[in-house]
């Protein structure tokens, strides 16, 4: 009840203040700090304490961790499969958002529940039927198992859905009519979707980009099984991350999440700029 | 109105009832207390047999259990980290003794008559249905054509027992480290996995990956006794798995009850059938999913222990040292099928 009154009490000023755009209102003060002090105590404080245990043994710590070789070709498999994976989204979750929101077919709106699944199933049930349906028993014929492609695979499974979704509403609310309009000015099919459609997408594109790639380099679950985590080959870094937590080493733990959660602000930030440049050309 | 009231009503009878019933539960039995219970994973099915047993003794009656299960180092990491407990059972003597050094456990808590162990298992291995390949003893594991899965030490200390009692194996013969540290070299050149935990490397066997599985006794008795098509096979000389328990300083009453009635007659009875070798004599009971039901726990003839064989567990963990120990630089020198 007394959110709904500060909710009402917030738009009574802000209609009294008009054209003010930097200087908070009080009902905006509180929900900005509201928010900050939630994002502080679940992703600030956590954030700050790994890194602050990474640092323990200073910058030492660091290269003691990346001169290891396997834990090196831990990152490089992590990094290089999440990208490919990534790029793979950005082509088959883009086309998949299409069909769903352009075609009309039989099915579309299981197809349209059924997107989701790969987020809502726990992801060891989700290694478990990967290992089922690609790994040494397959009905389709098709072994993966301990091999690169199990983790390329793990990854596609558990990342799909992201690029669907962002693109999917933007898609929808694309207004037919300007498609249309270039249509019948001549433009052909290939010109609109490159000239019209794509740049309107490429901020949900990369907006899902960054978080389908963000969740490839921190998976573990759906690919522990499938993958058998063979040092130099299919062991990822969430795999090491565990290992040094077992092994009582948490300062190279945290030093080794922190090189990855680098590596996410990077390639977040990479995306942004490109994102931003071709909006800008568009 | 009368609609909302009528939801806020039942909520509250929800919430009230159970309690006022958990209320009276507490208070009418005759030797109320609480035991909470943090064990490793495999322990969740064989506690239940056990608890209720203890239920049914007049130490027990009455007597609510809260348990906790998991793998062992992350139990040991929780208890550590706050996790209210009054009894820890777990794989391997280096997770009590984490929590002895967080002095939350006695440190005299292994001078018991069994030294703090509460079960025992054998290291053996999980081979495909009729033995296709025949695998009778250690050096059948370094035959080509064998493919080995056993979970990875680095991520599972349970998987430590494992590739110890290759190791054990190796030096057995002649003594010395080189021939150790050959054998489990050899021997992890025919690893097609390495599963993060021995429950998932007992899922990925039973998916098909592989045709031997290095595993505990107790877990192949228990997936056979669950129905699944595996057979195993306990080596002539094998390293004893010995998982130990441990009361907390501030241990209820019902907890120290508890204990005495899991290391009795009957308590090593429950977890005898569910897979385990007793840390007593005098139990014989029949092991549904044991090689043989009515005699599951054959003497084995060269019984390698972690103290006799390895000088105790400061020593064996030194092997797992990420950057000194033998076994781990065979493990990351591994390149495994290139």
């Amino acid at each position: 009840m007394s959110s709904a009154v500060l909710g009402q009490d917030t738009r009574a000023v802000g209609r009294g203040r008009p054209g003010v755009r930097l200087n908070l209102t009080p009902g905006s003060t509180l929900g900005l700090g509201v928010a900050m002090l939630w994002f502080s105590l679940l992703v600030l404080i956590p954030l700050a304490a790994i890194v602050a245990t990474a640092g323990k043994d200073g910058v030492h710590g660091y290269v003691e961790v990346l001169e290891n070789p396997q834990t090196w070709a831990a990152i490089k498999l992590t990094v290089g499969q999440s990208a490919l994976v990534t790029l793979l989204n950005v082509v088959m979750g883009t086309l998949i958002a299409w069909v769903l929101v352009r075609d009309r077919f039989w099915g579309r709106g299981l197809l349209d529940v059924l997107i989701d699944i790969p987020f809502a199933m726990p992801t060891i049930v989700t290694g478990l039927v990967l290992l089922g349906l690609y790994g040494p028993q397959s009905p389709l014929g098709v072994n993966v198992a301990n091999q690169r492609a199990s983790v390329t695979l793990a990854l596609a499974f558990v990342t799909l859905p992201f690029i669907v979704r962002t693109v999917q509403p933007v898609l929808a609310e694309l207004d037919a009519d300007v498609e249309e309009a270039a249509a019948s000015l001549g433009a052909r099919r290939l010109t609109i979707l490159r000239r019209l459609v794509l740049p309107s997408l490429v901020p949900a594109i990369t907006a899902g980009a960054a978080l389908s790639f963000a969740r490839a380099i921190s998976e573990y679950g759906s690919l522990v099984l499938i993958s058998g985590n063979l040092p130099y080959k299919t062991q990822v870094v969430s795999v090491r991350v565990s290992s040094f937590i077992e092994g009582g080493d948490q300062t190279s733990a945290a030093a080794l999440a922190t090189i990855m959660l680098a590596v996410a602000l990077f390639v977040i930030v990479m995306l942004d700029i490109i994102q931003r440049r071709v909006a800008r050309r568009g | 109105m009368t609609h909302r009231h009528r939801i806020i009503a039942l909520t509250a009878a929800a919430v009230v009832v159970p309690a006022v019933l958990a209320g009276c539960g507490s208070s009418s039995g005759s030797s109320s207390g609480k035991v909470s219970v943090v064990g490793f994973s495999v322990l969740k099915t064989a506690n239940t047999p056990v608890i209720a047993d203890f239920q049914k003794t007049s130490a027990g009656k009455g007597v609510t259990f809260s348990q906790s299960y998991g793998a062992s180092g992350d139990q040991s990491r929780a208890v550590i980290g706050g996790l209210p407990t009054d009894e820890v059972h777990l794989s391997l003597q280096p997770d009590v003794d984490n929590i002895v050094k967080a002095g939350l456990v006695d440190s005299t808590w292994d001078q018991t008559p069994t030294k703090g162990m509460l079960t025992d298992s054998e290291v053996v291995f999980v081979v495909r249905k009729g033995n296709p390949l025949g695998i009778r003893g250690w050096d059948d594991l370094t035959k080509s054509g064998v493919k080995l899965v056993t979970p990875n030490p680095a991520s599972s200390g349970g998987a430590k027992w494992d590739l110890l009692a290759a190791w054990a194996h190796g030096e057995g013969t002649s003594g010395g480290d080189p021939q150790g540290q050959a054998f489990v070299t050899k021997m992890l050149g025919n690893a097609v996995a390495l599963p993060d935990s021995a429950s998932d490397a007992l899922a990925s066997f039973l998916a098909g990956n592989g045709n031997v599985l290095l595993a505990y006794e107790s877990d192949a008795i228990a997936a056979r006794a669950a129905g699944d098509d595996i057979d195993y096979v306990v080596p002539d000389d094998t390293l004893l798995i010995q998982n130990p328990v441990a009361l907390t300083k501030d241990a209820s009453t019902a907890a120290k009850d508890f204990l005495k009635f899991q290391l009795s007659t009957a308590g090593q009875a429950d977890y005898a059938r569910s897979g385990f070798r007793p840390v007593i004599e005098g139990t014989s009971v029949d092991v549904p999913g044991a090689n043989d039901p009515s005699n599951a726990y054959p003497a084995v003839p060269t019984q390698y222990t972690i103290d006799k064989t390895f000088g105790g567990w400061d020593k064996a963990n030194a092997y797992f040292d990420d950057s000194t120990g033998a076994i781990a630089k065979i493990l990351s020198g591994l390149h495994v099928g290139g």
